[in-house]
């Protein structure tokens, strides 16, 4: 259980310092200079250009050696300070962030959660039942074959453009400003459900696919036969498969959380919604990769913590972790 | 006597195992779900290869009139600019099979050599293949997407599937290697090992053909996986820079406005011919499933 532990912590630990190293590369190595591309937007005398350009390299801390950077990255980092934005220069990283960290969690928590829940207790029903299995079965899989933004764009267009239900884009709605009132969060619900609604069923059908081969295995192994035999009542005999079938879909979440926030962050930029998504695809359009980099490193933070409840609810959940013997998969 | 003992063991392994694989095809051939999956994937391959010889219009130049909807010259309509959505169609369809082809078999490789090496080797080697997968699984990729294509101006559809290889392999290198582990225990590896076998011949003669199954699925579904976090990268402008992919019609349908337009032709196409690849791979997964493990045959 300790040993369990020391180790996870470690891999995390180098994790965090590895992915926080590239993240660190990315405004370091961009084609172009950053700086010169945001003076080059403000038709400048060329003398003035120069001091310019002095002074905003030296304000984003890029006119000290390589590995100087690296170690004020670091510092800085530590410090909760991501540097300014060059996009929206002078607000500074963190605020931008901060603005639309709400706005991706709101979206993404309960979307891969509910779709966890839901798909996989859908899923155990429907193994092993024929006409459950070859009716709604096939839909899951469609479901799970999708590209996220492909069924974000159909919902958009079916709910959004042609039958005028939900609104398009935004993420609240253009006249309103953010407030605690009825009508504004009468809206915010309003833009939130249909990328919702999209992530949830792409989630959705992988689950409840992932957890009915599960079942079936469950269900065909030696001790489900032999609490057959000895005449068990088949809901017994479901509720022990779906506990074991449980834990590959735990460590099937740690796997999928990468793949899962990179089709939030899709969705977020086909509904125009005002999260990480789409400040990332407006940083990669104006050039700011220090917003990027600022995004990246929530993204870097998120899927860690992530994995680290995932391990922690894999103890909760397999005993073996517990007493030491071989159970949880590294 | 000897001698004749000797020759017989070749026969009595080699009817088994022929027996076996006439078994699988009898049970492939009756399978709906490989049947169905096949066929959407076979149809669509050939519909990649031989689409760009039936249009003669190339897939980003601007050809025909503004945004019409599908007609008998342009079977998928056009675009904004008079682009021949139908031309895009093909040429992101096999856009779509070479990143899929390239990336589930870079990834499978990588997948299968950690896999095998740490699930063999165990011990220190293990431990250290373990937190190379951990971090690999967690690094997120468009960060590490980013800083590639810093360096390379120009992407082609190999650079992408390259790169969604190198990226993707984490969780097949951890089923392999699970998979690995419960055979290296078994009496016959052992013996194997007594014998004087080379671990390298251990490995590919006595443990992957074991599990070359559970290998073919998971090349499958690496294969599907592929294609959509290359529909994906397509999507917010990462993707190849020459070319066209169906991912990045679906990118240019949106940032002009063909939802809002109402232009279904320009965005339906690339992910339903997505959707059906994915799809038809998947199914054809299951179907495999069926066929390969008798417990899970429908009776």
């Amino acid at each position: 259980m300790r040993r369990y532990f020391t180790r996870k912590f470690l891999i995390y630990l180098l994790t965090f310092f590895f992915a926080v190293s590239i993240d660190w590369a990315i405004p370091r190595f961009m084609p172009g200079d950053p700086v010169q591309s945001m003076l080059s937007r403000a038709a400048l005398h060329p003398e003035s250009a120069t001091a310019m350009y002095d002074y905003y390299s030296n304000s984003f801390g890029l006119d000290v050696p390589i590995w100087r950077q690296y170690l004020n990255f670091w510092g800085s980092l530590l410090q909760g300070d991501l540097g300014t934005s060059v996009w929206l220069y002078p607000q500074p990283v963190s605020s931008v962030i901060a603005n639309a960290i709400p706005y991706t969690l709101a979206l993404m928590l309960p979307a891969i959660l509910l779709s966890w829940w839901a798909g996989n207790s859908f899923g155990a029903f429907a193994a092993r039942r024929k006409w459950l299995d070859n009716t709604a079965l096939p839909f899951a899989y469609i479901l799970n074959s999708m590209p996220y933004m492909w069924l974000g764009i159909l919902l958009a267009w079916l709910l959004g453009s042609v039958l005028d239900i939900f609104p398009l884009s935004g993420g609240y709605g253009y006249g309103l400003q953010p407030e605690w009132s009825l009508e504004f969060i009468g809206s915010l619900l309003k833009h939130w459900f249909l990328p919702f609604a999209s992530l949830f069923l792409v989630g959705f059908g992988g689950w409840a696919i992932g957890m009915r081969n599960l079942i079936i295995y469950e269900l065909e192994s030696d001790y489900s036969h032999y609490l057959t035999a000895l005449g068990a009542p088949q809901r017994l005999i479901r509720r022990y498969a779906f506990r074991n079938a449980m834990l590959p879909q735990v460590t099937g979440l740690a796997l999928q959380i990468g793949v899962i926030v990179a089709g939030a962050l899709v969705t977020e930029i086909v509904f125009s919604y005002p999260g990480l998504g789409n400040l990332i695809l407006q940083a990669i359009n104006n050039e700011d990769y220090f917003l990027l980099q600022g995004a990246f490193l929530f993204i870097i933070i998120g899927v860690l913590i992530a994995n680290f409840v995932i391990d922690m609810v894999y103890v909760l959940v397999d005993p073996r972790t517990r007493t030491g013997m071989r159970g949880a998969t590294s | 006597m000897t001698d004749a003992n000797l020759m017989t063991v070749p026969d009595a392994a080699a009817d088994p195992a022929r027996r076996k694989r006439s078994e699988a095809l009898y049970f492939a051939v009756r399978n709906p779900k490989l049947i169905v999956g096949g066929t959407v994937l076979v149809a669509l391959l050939l519909l990649a290869i031989v689409g760009p010889y039936l249009t003669d219009n190339p897939p980003n130049d601007y050809v025909g009139p503004k945004a019409s909807p599908p007609s008998g010259d342009y079977w998928f309509g056009t675009t904004t600019f008079g682009q021949d959505v139908f031309s895009q169609f093909v040429h992101g369809l096999r856009t779509t099979f070479v990143v899929g082809v390239l990336g589930g078999g870079i990834a499978a490789l990588i997948g299968m050599a950690v896999g095998f090496t740490a699930g063999y080797r165990g011990g220190r080697v293990d431990e250290f293949l373990n937190m190379v997968t951990n971090i690999v699984l967690v690094i997120p990729t468009l960060a590490v997407l980013l800083v590639v294509s810093a360096y390379l101006k120009a992407r082609g559809v190999l650079v992408e599937g390259l790169f969604v290889g190198f990226t993707s392999w984490p969780w097949a290198a951890r089923a392999i290697r699970a998979q690995t582990f419960s055979l290296t225990a078994r009496d016959f590896v052992d013996l194997a090992r007594l014998s004087g076998l080379r671990t390298r011949r251990i490995i590919f003669r006595e443990i992957a053909p074991n599990m070359s199954s559970y290998l073919v699925m998971t090349w499958i579904l690496l294969f599907g996986g592929s294609i959509l976090i290359a529909a994906t990268l397509d999507f917010i402008g990462l993707g190849p820079t020459n070319g066209t992919s169906l991912g990045l019609m679906m990118n240019n349908a949106v940032l002009w406005s063909a939802l809002q337009l109402g232009m279904w032709w320009w965005f339906i196409p690339p992910g339903l011919g997505i959707t059906a690849v994915v799809g038809g791979l998947y199914i054809m997964n299951v179907g495999l499933d069926e066929v390969f493990n008798p417990r899970l045959r429908e009776l």
